[in-house]
């Protein structure tokens, strides 16, 4: 008998929320499929089941928050029970080694029988105390803001703060695909949220754009009110909205907002983002003891190469700057292997690969880093494809967790917009991540001339107990190598 | 199609990539990339989104010309065929 359980997406990730179920009781599962999305309070990831067999029971409904490891569901070895024997996924080291450490805080913590944490419901605060200890030696246990386990009944799919439909990631992009207004759809996840399955169930709009038609002050008045004009039956001409309309509407809300409270305050979203951020960027400040190197790589040749290149391709196939970097970033780590890799029980272990961890701002805050698996092998438009992939998963939702727990260092680069440069925190248990700023026109000397290039800040912040700077400076000296031979890339 | 079209169409492709932007927000004269917060990803897709849309190719070389929301429309009215 086989089990699922909460994975570990990442060293900052203490419990999880379980979203949605993709599979029912009696469905046959193999190695690799996706079988839930979980909620890691920084992204929707899809989670893979590493074992092959029947679905027999799921034990933890959705919109339940667990501690990392707690079993979700029970499978049976199913006919193709030659799968079952096989390892866990290339991710499984820091894996194993979080799902201890928060076992072990737990334990610390004097709760007794945290593994049988199946029988969730209690747990949840559990998992919150383990995470505190975890941070800081708290001398007394501080307020937690208790989450919900469960889902209350459904309330309505607006979120009265900001005005905003709470929603699933996976629900917005089946939504804005299928042209369907989120307003419109009544939500059964957590807190009223829409889920997948609401948008799925949800009548199509025949046509895009949708506008419905409106008066201009009714229009006004739905937006100072929050409420989607979608939802609202018009009663105007040829049923247009009217003012009187979205009177009613909002009317209407608010009866429904009193007949039924909700839950309680809803655990907010980017809050519980930073607190997952925190998490980490606190654990490697304090065990981390990280040096800095930076150098500054002149671009003008590269870029007239990629302009050049990019003009034979068609626009969905052109390659941005970024894509370049990585490449170089990832050849250059094949040379110094002691970037690449884990910092694991207080000795080092090479990554697996050259998995490049991409730092991915999130709209509305936070951040994401999946992994470009085996960068260092990939060609210049395989890599771009990659890299716009991943991107727009870490932001709509769709990202898989081997690709948030595979990565093997973590490169930020903050595009053609940011900040001149980057001195990056490194994500445990990796051991580098490398910074690239802004490119930008800089005065550049070179042979005693002055000239206008377009120059890129480069660095490296690395863990002192695996490398040093003179590695750290031949490796970055590498990177600068390779981008100027950008046809080699 | 006609400029009111072509704006709609323009702030429909936006939408897509940062639906939080309110059309009032916009000031169509400003910087578009600034205004939406769009890294050169975003961009990037915004530029395929308006290339399928209208059914053009647009080269690397006219990105300057669509960096507001009234250098999109006029640079698109300019490629799009008009109906005679």
């Amino acid at each position: 008998m086989g089990e699922f359980r909460m994975p570990s997406l990442g060293a900052d990730m203490a419990t999880g929320t379980l979203l949605e179920w993709r599979v029912h009781p009696g469905d046959a599962v193999s190695r690799g499929d996706v079988i839930a999305v979980v909620d890691t309070d920084k992204a929707a990831i899809e989670a893979e089941v590493w074992e092959s067999g029947v679905v027999e029971e799921l034990l933890v409904p959705e919109g339940t928050r667990v501690p990392v490891g707690t079993v979700l569901a029970r499978l049976r070895a199913g006919e193709a029970a030659a799968g079952a024997a096989a390892p866990p996924p290339p991710a499984a080291p820091p894996t194993v080694a979080e799902v201890a450490e928060v076992a072990e805080v737990a334990e610390v913590a004097e709760v007794a029988k945290a593994a049988e944490v199946a029988k969730v419901a209690e747990v949840a605060e559990v998992a919150e105390v383990a995470e505190v200890a975890e941070v800081a030696e708290v001398t007394e246990t501080p307020e937690v803001p208790e989450i919900p386990a469960m889902p209350a009944a459904p309330i309505l799919p607006w979120d009265g703060a900001d005005g905003r439909v709470r929603a699933s990631p996976a629900a917005r992009r089946l939504a804005a695909l299928r042209g369907i207004d989120l307003s419109s759809v009544t939500g059964t996840g957590p807190q009223g949220a829409v889920v997948r399955a609401d948008v799925e169930h949800a009548p199509r709009l025949t046509q895009l754009p949708h506008r419905p038609r409106v008066s201009p002050l009714a229009a006004r008045m739905a937006e100072e009110l929050g409420i989607g004009l979608a939802s609202v039956a018009g009663t105007g001409r040829d049923g247009a909205v009217t003012r009187a309309d979205v009177e009613r509407a909002a009317a209407g809300r608010k009866a429904a907002a009193a007949a039924e409270p909700g839950p309680g305050p809803a655990r907010d979203r980017t809050a519980a983002m930073r607190e997952a951020i925190a998490a980490a960027v606190a654990r490697s400040k304090r065990e981390i003891p990280h040096y800095y190197l930076w150098t500054h790589v002149e671009l003008r040749d590269t870029l007239a190469w990629l302009a050049a290149e990019n003009a034979k391709r068609t626009m969905e196939e052109r390659i941005l700057p970024a894509a370049l970097l990585l490449k170089a970033t990832a050849l250059a780590l094949r040379d110094f292997p002691e970037l690449n890799g884990f910092w694991i029980d207080g000795t080092f272990r090479p990554g697996g690969g050259i998995h490049l961890g991409v730092a991915v701002f999130q709209r509305g805050g936070g951040l994401v880093a999946p992994a470009i698996l085996d960068a260092d092998t990939k060609p210049l438009g395989a890599l771009m494809r990659e890299l716009g992939d991943v991107v727009r998963r870490a932001r709509a939702g769709g990202l898989r967790g081997a690709e948030i727990t595979s990565a093997t260092i973590t490169v930020t680069s903050l595009g053609d917009r940011g900040a001149e440069g980057v001195l990056g925190v490194i994500y445990p248990p990796q051991v580098a991540i490398v910074g690239f700023g802004r490119i930008m026109e800089r005065p550049w000397a070179e042979e005693g001339m002055v000239g206008v290039r377009p120059v890129v800040d480069l660095t490296l912040a690395a863990d002192h107990r695996v490398s040093d700077g003179h590695r750290g400076s031949l490796f970055l000296e590498k990177v600068a190598t390779l981008l100027h031979k950008p046809e080699e890339l | 199609m006609s400029q009111m079209e072509t704006r709609a169409a323009v702030l429909n492709a936006l939408r897509h990539i940062a639906p939080e932007v309110g059309e009032d927000e916009l000031d169509p004269a400003g910087n578009l990339r600034e205004q939406a917060d769009l890294d050169s990803m975003d961009y990037m897709n915004f530029i395929v989104a308006l290339g399928k849309d209208f059914g053009v190719e647009i080269p690397e070389a006219d990105y300057p010309r669509l960096a507001t929301l009234d250098g999109c429309v006029a640079y698109l009215a300019e490629r799009v065929p008009q109906p005679a």
